[in-house]
């Protein structure tokens, strides 16, 4: 590597490091991507300039042409995808990256033409294999669960975990083979192909509330296999970027599981979400849900001082975000104090809820989060729940054999009165009863959360 | 173990350590973003896919060469694209910043 050339590469990484720097406050973060995009630019155009004297012929038309594919379909999926499809498109992003990274180390052990790699790049090799080819087929199950092309409740069968251990060991076996033995393509596409089959496997048992986790996950991991691949090719821009979202990645996935109150083990392992029989019913006691009018919950609305809002991915699905802020606005006219509280995992991934409402123009300092918001319910008139579920459950708090029982939650039950949207009578993507609802000071509207917020809009109008 | 490889390990040590360092106080609003621009981040494997895919010259190299070049590029444009399109949208209610009341 020429001097000119490990320059512009580190010129290039100060441009990521500065960029994630600034996305990480809200007022730079645009400036932030665009720093990190011209630092990418800068490494990707000083590597074609440099290969360009080695360009084969066929290398050279496969290059422009997947080039040319590649930015016409990211650009068009990205520029039309809508904002509460946008978890799914963020998981394929993330995939296709692990796929190359994958396919990078594939391409150099193809070249040693079946000899044993030696073990400093044979490593780093069938490590972005396992991990490169795991995130690209487990985001693709992520995508089907999201996009709902298949179900989103966990998928278990009787002596899963047995089988899923067994895949890890065949997988760790052929790693010792590849590392130790021979270097042959039969052996190393094996590989390839059982990764691709135990990132199925993994994901399949992980429920769609926890997908905020996964998808970081598989961020960091496909942040993992580019570093890699990085060592595998001798590219150290490669390893210094992989390295960087491998680690940011990490504690990203760290914060969503503290979030959850469960290790990461437990999300990962515990098929959370599968219907639990009998939990939440040992509370007994009065059981009835009181039903309202979108005219009495307009009323409360309305004549109410301060009102929290509580978005969940009901409002995500039923896509009521514009006609959330409607509602906000019609209140805020009349005097009524209006703020959002956001779970730091409501929604399907993380800072779901905060995307969806700023499509709407929700300015973001209405936004609080978690902890800023929970002292604050206690002084509020009303707390309109919109969507969401587990996330407000008080079993989380008070009763110690919930499943979910130590996730910190919205404390909504802290509010004068509590109103809830929600589709129907079914529990949440966890399959825990929510003991909020049959709360005295709870009502229900039940229906399409768009169709139920905009009643209660046109009824606070012609207050 | 050569000189190379301890240079490599001693960037990947240190890359790691400013990863953590970087994102460790990312409020709530921005972790969509950021995770979807770090996404973008790691389509940098775009320059190891074109390593790989300009000398193809076999069959097999061309077609990995390909993909690698096409899902790479995927990763890196429809990552920044959209990550621009999420944060367009972040506005404060006042140039500020918006309302600090308490605190």
């Amino acid at each position: 590597m020429t001097v000119a050339t490990a320059f512009v590469y580190l010129l290039a990484a100060v441009l990521f490091i500065l960029g994630l720097r600034f996305l990480s406050s809200p007022r730079g973060a645009r400036r932030g991507n665009w720093v990190a995009a011209a630092g990418m630019v800068l490494a990707v155009g000083w590597t074609v300039v440099l290969l360009w004297p080695h360009f084969t012929p066929a290398g050279a038309l496969i290059c422009a042409l997947g080039f040319a594919l590649g930015a016409v379909a990211g650009t068009v999926g990205a520029r039309t995808v809508k904002m509460t499809a946008m978890p799914q498109m963020v998981a394929m992003f993330n995939g296709v990256g692990g796929g190359a990274a994958a396919l990078v180390a594939v391409s150099e052990l193809l070249g040693l033409h079946g000899a044993r790699p030696a073990l400093q790049s044979g490593f780093p090799s069938v490590f972005a294999i396992v991990v490169g080819g795991v995130s690209f087929a487990g985001s693709g199950i992520a995508f089907a669960k999201l996009q709902e092309l298949m179900t989103g409740t966990p998928i278990t069968y009787p002596g899963q975990q047995a089988v899923n251990a067994l895949l890890a060991l065949i997988i760790l076996g052929l790693c010792v083979l590849v590392l130790g033995v021979t270097g042959a393509a039969p052996v190393f596409t094996a590989l390839l192909l059982l990764a691709l089959v135990f990132g199925v496997a993994f994901v399949l048992p992980i429920g769609g509330a926890d997908m905020p986790v996964v998808i970081s996950l598989l961020n960091a991991f496909t942040g993992l296999a580019v570093a890699a691949s990085g060592f595998v090719v001798g590219n150290f821009a490669l390893v210094v970027a992989g390295t960087l979202v491998g680690a940011s990645g990490t504690l990203l996935t760290k914060l969503m599981s503290d979030a959850m109150g469960r290790s990461l083990a437990n999300i990962l392992f515990g098929a959370f979400g599968r219907p639990q029989e009998g939990v939440g019913l040992a509370a007994g006691g009065d059981r009835t849900v009181r039903p309202g009018t979108a005219e009495d919950i307009a009323t409360m609305l309305a004549y109410s001082r301060r009102v929290i809002i509580v978005p969940g991915y009901g409002l995500a699905v039923a896509q009521a975000q514009h006609v959330v802020r409607e509602l906000a606005d019609q209140l805020e006219r009349r005097g009524v104090e209006v703020q959002y509280a956001i779970h730091p995992v409501a929604g399907r991934m993380p800072g779901h809820m905060n995307v969806l409402l700023a499509e709407a123009d929700v300015p973001y300092d209405l936004l609080k989060e978690m902890d800023e918001i929970n002292p604050e319910f206690s002084r509020t008139d009303v707390v309109l729940v919109i969507g969401a579920n587990d996330v407000t459950n008080p079993a989380a708090k008070n009763e110690p054999g919930s499943p979910i029982y130590g996730m910190p939650i919205l404390e909504v039950d802290q509010a004068q009165s509590v109103i809830v949207l929600k589709r129907s009578m079914a529990s949440g993507f966890a399959g825990i009863d929510n003991p909020l609802f049959y709360d005295p000071k709870t009502s229900m509207l039940f229906g399409d959360a768009k169709d139920s917020v905009s009643e209660v809009t046109a009824e606070v109008t012609s207050l | 173990m050569n000189e190379s490889l301890v240079v490599f390990i001693t960037y990947f040590v240190l890359a790691a350590f400013v990863g953590f360092e970087v994102i460790s106080k990312v409020p709530t609003i921005l972790h969509t973003p950021l995770m979807s621009g770090s996404n973008a981040i790691h389509g940098i494997i775009l320059i190891g896919a074109l390593l790989i895919a300009a000398g193809a010259h076999t069959p097999l190299s061309i077609a990995l060469g390909f993909v690698a070049v096409l899902l790479a590029t995927i990763n890196v444009v429809g990552g920044f694209v959209v990550t621009d399109r999420m944060l367009e949208m972040f506005k404060a209610r006042t140039p500020g910043g918006g309302e600090e009341r308490r605190r």
